[in-house]
């Protein structure tokens, strides 16, 4: 996965080149470890800057939306599928876009990682399958496959979707997996332990809404919690607001997510907010057959009526 | 709902029609049983700030 660099900041130099985009979007290195930051690129000389490796996990998909201008943008799997959401949504147009795929073998759960070591980490090397994570005076090499983001590691579309260009040959796609496990975990549980566990799982928010914010899908002019007027939900940390935003939101995004993981990456409490979409995503799997991005042809099963629709809960 | 720890019984959908009063009669009873049964409701109720 760091070899895919070179050929990234190849594609992207001469698509400005040419003058196929006005824009790059991709990444560059962060100003903190284990977290790169999203970068727009105009200039074929800053092409330089682009980064690739495992702490690729924010989705670029979400600075694309109502963009105007000829965009080129650096897209994992889970990327292109909001990407194909976008397009669906009409909130950019597929001519407006060269997709620069890049096959993904996940991405590091900087959350796990921080818990692993002692200390604050200062410096992260990567190498294919292993990361040397450095803290103070001491380092520790972890393996990424045991520090990988719990959707990665879950992830049954790591290639692109989409794309114009590829950036590699694509991997393997993961087989075997249970991908719902935790959602058929907490299925098992009764009524109170349900609701405990919610309750838990909610109890650290500081209701930042950096989940929304990194959530491609989140892109209303205005958000359902910050608007007054009628003011649909509350505003306080109360456990009730709390749980009233997460779970509306997550209904928000019914159909629509990809669990590209960037509501929990983005997440300062380390909250798995994946428990709610990921239950939808199966609902929504199992009902209609449905996984979100995959063809630009049909319509989310949410917007379209069809009369075989399952319908056993309306009395 | 359900899946967040709501009790199975306590939210109902149903699909009526403005000429089905017969219907309409029938699911307001079933609903009032089935939510009687539970119980008063303890989940998403707010507690009124306390005043002196």
């Amino acid at each position: 996965m760091l070899g895919y660099i070179d050929k990234i900041q190849e594609i992207s130099e001469r698509l400005l080149k040419d003058g196929s985009v006005d824009m790059i979007i991709g990444f560059r290195k962060g100003t903190v470890p284990l977290m790169n930051e999203p970068c727009f690129i105009k200039d074929p000389a800053d092409v330089k800057t682009l980064v690739w490796d495992s702490n690729c996990g924010i989705n670029l998909a979400n600075y694309l939306t109502g963009r105007k201008e000829k965009v080129g943008i650096i897209a994992k799997g889970c990327d292109t599928r909001n990407i194909v959401t976008h397009i669906i949504e009409k909130n950019i147009d597929r001519d407006q876009l060269t997709v620069i795929g890049v096959p993904c073998k996940g991405m590091v759960d900087r959350h796990k990682v921080a818990s692993l070591v002692d200390g604050e980490i200062t410096d992260v090397v990567e190498s294919e399958d292993a990361i040397l994570v450095k803290s103070g005076n001491s380092q520790k090499e972890l393996k990424k496959s045991d520090v990988l983001q719990q959707n990665c590691s879950v992830c049954v579309h790591r290639n692109p979707v989409i794309c114009d260009e590829m950036a590699a040959d694509a991997v393997d796609e993961q087989t075997g997996i249970d991908r719902f496990a935790e959602v058929s975990k907490v299925e098992s549980m009764d009524t109170d332990e349900k609701w405990q566990y919610f309750e838990d799982l909610l109890a650290p928010c500081i209701r930042c809404y950096a989940c929304r914010n990194a959530c491609p899908l989140c892109y209303c002019p205005t958000c359902f919690v910050d608007e007054n007027r009628p003011q649909w939900v509350g505003k306080t940390l109360d456990p009730t607001d709390t749980r009233t935003f997460h779970f509306l939101r997550a209904y928000h995004c019914a159909g629509r997510c990809t669990d590209c993981g960037a509501c929990v990456r983005a997440c300062p409490m380390n909250i798995d907010v994946r428990a709610f979409t990921k239950k939808l995503e199966k609902d929504v799997f199992e009902l209609y057959g449905w996984e979100a991005g995959l063809s630009l042809d049909e319509r989310p099963p949410l917007d379209t009526f069809k009369p075989d629709d399952p319908e056993e809960f309306v009395k | 709902m359900e899946h967040m720890g709501i009790e199975p019984g306590r939210i109902h959908f149903s699909w009526i029609s403005s000429a089905e009063s017969t219907k309409f009669v029938k699911v307001v009873t079933d609903i009032t049983e089935s939510v009687k049964a539970l119980g008063p409701n303890k989940h998403f109720v707010k507690q009124d700030a306390k005043v002196a």
